[in-house]
């Protein structure tokens, strides 16, 4: 099926960035980190590892205390201009209480001073894709919390953005929904072609996930280890079930075990 | 328990609420009434109950007039507080130099009581506006505040958003602090409600005191000096209803702008 370690190029690139805060907590420390192009990268790392961080410094929510990054492709240097090729998933589904499903998907056409009937196809579009056309008038407290986080979804990819960054997103999900919710992403980054982000806390989620790992250690956050994920795609349960997987789990846990250790260590 | 008997206890339940209070009026005015003619208190004292309602029906045409004084100065002392303390909310919450100038005289004017600003105003201003002036000073400081405390209960991740995908100034004022600071401001103006009828009737009897005036409270200021008590309670009853209306129209309003979203107005199945 589609090989998609095959990724070309890079599509932003973080130099020596360091980010430290104005209470005095250095987020990140000589933090190296290459995007390529089309890939599935997963920022893996212990609470406070700084990779949530390194997902808002990508997408310009706060400047780098030193260090650059560096955009490639088209339109690099248009800076704010770049807000339409990317799409940022939040940890909570973020969305606006007081408007339903539609409104929210369409809010970051809508800040454009788009109109209503302009932005109506993206948006039915966006809600097709993860399974949500017949909520479009719903509110959001009227969704379950694995809809919620499909909206906030739908939102990111109402742009259909080049990159997408999500933040731990299913991380309040049970383990049944975050597992669908995972096979979906999948669908939807192998149907799109995007390139996304991930930043998460479970060894499974991004062994099941990427193509790619980056292991981070503990405060400040820096690259301990990268791991290749081989397995090809498209990966469903039966991947999740095999010998590989558990092989990939076991070397991304001792990765992680031991830039947890060497965070301590210093 | 099955669901129909869960069903008959809510509906028990609420008509337990209906009732007790409506028992407990009745009650009340039956002793009420048991005292006077009992003591035989005669009516400049304590009038009892049948003669204030019947008070309330023969000086009619004269109270309606004053109520609808007293009334149309409430409303407007409120919507005047609805458009300052929101207005001033916005302005401190756009410039904070604005803000610490501003904000402290704002709680001054508050905390000092308006019965002791009410015949100031009544020197320095026509007798209407100082009514209103009183009862807007009153009245707009819960929605300043409430709308503050809303403007600045912004879900940060809300806000990253906006600034992810490059509002404006006025989208996130537009968009996404005037939305999420709602309910604050609907709580305040419930309050405010209630605030700015007694701003008017303090300022009515400060203002009665004085000479003219035509309001309720001004009638019962009157009513006071002549030992007409039947009217005084009859005028008193009307303000204590107008102030229960006022505060269940509020409720009723902020409800309905709330429910589809907002968890105070959502009734839950329980």
């Amino acid at each position: 099926m589609t090989d998609q370690t095959a990724v070309d190029g890079s599509i932003v690139a973080l130099h020596d960035v360091a980010k430290t805060f104005t209470n005095g907590t250095t987020a990140l420390d000589h933090f190296n980190l290459e995007v390529r192009r089309g890939e599935f990268l997963s920022l893996l790392g212990p609470s406070g590892c700084g990779k949530s961080t390194a997902l808002r410094l990508i997408a310009g929510l706060g400047a780098p205390t030193r260090g650059a990054i560096a955009w490639s492709g088209e339109g690099a240097d248009e800076g704010r201009e770049r807000s339409n090729d990317i799409g940022f998933v939040f940890q909570e589904p973020t969305l606006m209480p007081w408007a339903s499903v539609h409104a929210n998907v369409a809010l970051p056409l809508s800040l454009q001073g788009l109109g209503a009937s302009t932005t109506t196809p993206s948006v039915s579009g966006a809600l097709d894709r993860v399974g949500l056309t017949d909520f479009a008038g719903a509110y959001p407290r009227e969704l379950s919390g694995g809809m919620k986080m499909r909206v906030s979804i739908a939102r990111a990819l109402v742009t259909s953005p080049t990159l997408l960054l999500m933040d731990e997103p299913f991380a309040a999900l049970d383990e049944i929904t975050r597992f669908k919710l995972n096979n979906d992403l999948l669908r939807l980054w192998l149907a799109l072609g995007n390139t996304i982000v991930f930043v998460t806390h479970s060894v499974f989620e991004s062994v099941y996930l990427s193509n790619r790992i980056v292991v981070m250690t503990s405060r400040p956050g820096r690259i301990f280890a990268e791991i290749a994920i081989k397995a090809p795609y498209p990966r469903d349960e039966s991947f999740r079930t095999s010998a590989e997987y558990a092989g990939y789990c076991r070397l991304t846990s001792e990765a992680l075990a031991r830039a947890i250790a060497s965070g301590e260590a210093q | 328990m099955t669901p129909a008997t869960h069903g008959e206890r809510g509906e028990r339940e609420r008509q337990l609420r209906l009732i007790l209070p409506l028992a407990t009026l009745v009650l009340g005015v039956a002793i009420w009434d048991l005292v006077v003619r009992v003591n035989g208190i005669p009516p400049y004292l304590l009038p009892g109950p049948g003669l204030v309602l019947q008070t309330l029906v023969s000086d009619g045409t004269i109270l309606w007039d004053s109520w609808l004084v007293t009334l149309t100065t409430t409303f407007e002392g409120l919507l005047l507080a609805l458009i300052g303390g929101v207005g001033l909310a916005i302005l401190f919450n756009q410039s904070r130099i604005l803000e610490y100038a501003l904000y402290p005289y704002a709680v001054i004017l508050q905390v000092t009581p308006i019965v002791a600003i009410a015949p100031l105003l009544l020197i320095y201003l026509p007798q209407q506006a100082a009514v209103l002036a009183c009862a807007w000073i009153v009245a707009f400081f819960p929605v300043l505040a409430n709308t503050t405390l809303g403007l600045n209960s912004v879900d940060h991740n809300l806000s990253d958003l906006f600034e992810l995908y490059g509002a404006s100034r006025l989208q996130v004022l537009l968009r996404l602090k005037l939305p999420s600071a709602l309910p604050y401001v609907l709580g305040g103006v419930k309050i405010a409600g209630g605030l700015s009828l007694i701003g008017a009737v303090v300022a009515e009897i400060a203002a009665g005191s004085a000479g003219a005036g035509s309001g309720l409270a001004y009638r019962i200021a009157e009513s006071g000096y002549r030992l007409n008590i039947p009217r005084m309670f009859a005028a008193l009853m009307l303000l204590s209803i107008t102030g229960i209306v006022i505060f269940f129209a509020l409720s009723f309003l902020s409800d309905l702008a709330l429910r589809r979203w907002h968890e105070s107005a959502i009734r839950r199945e329980s």
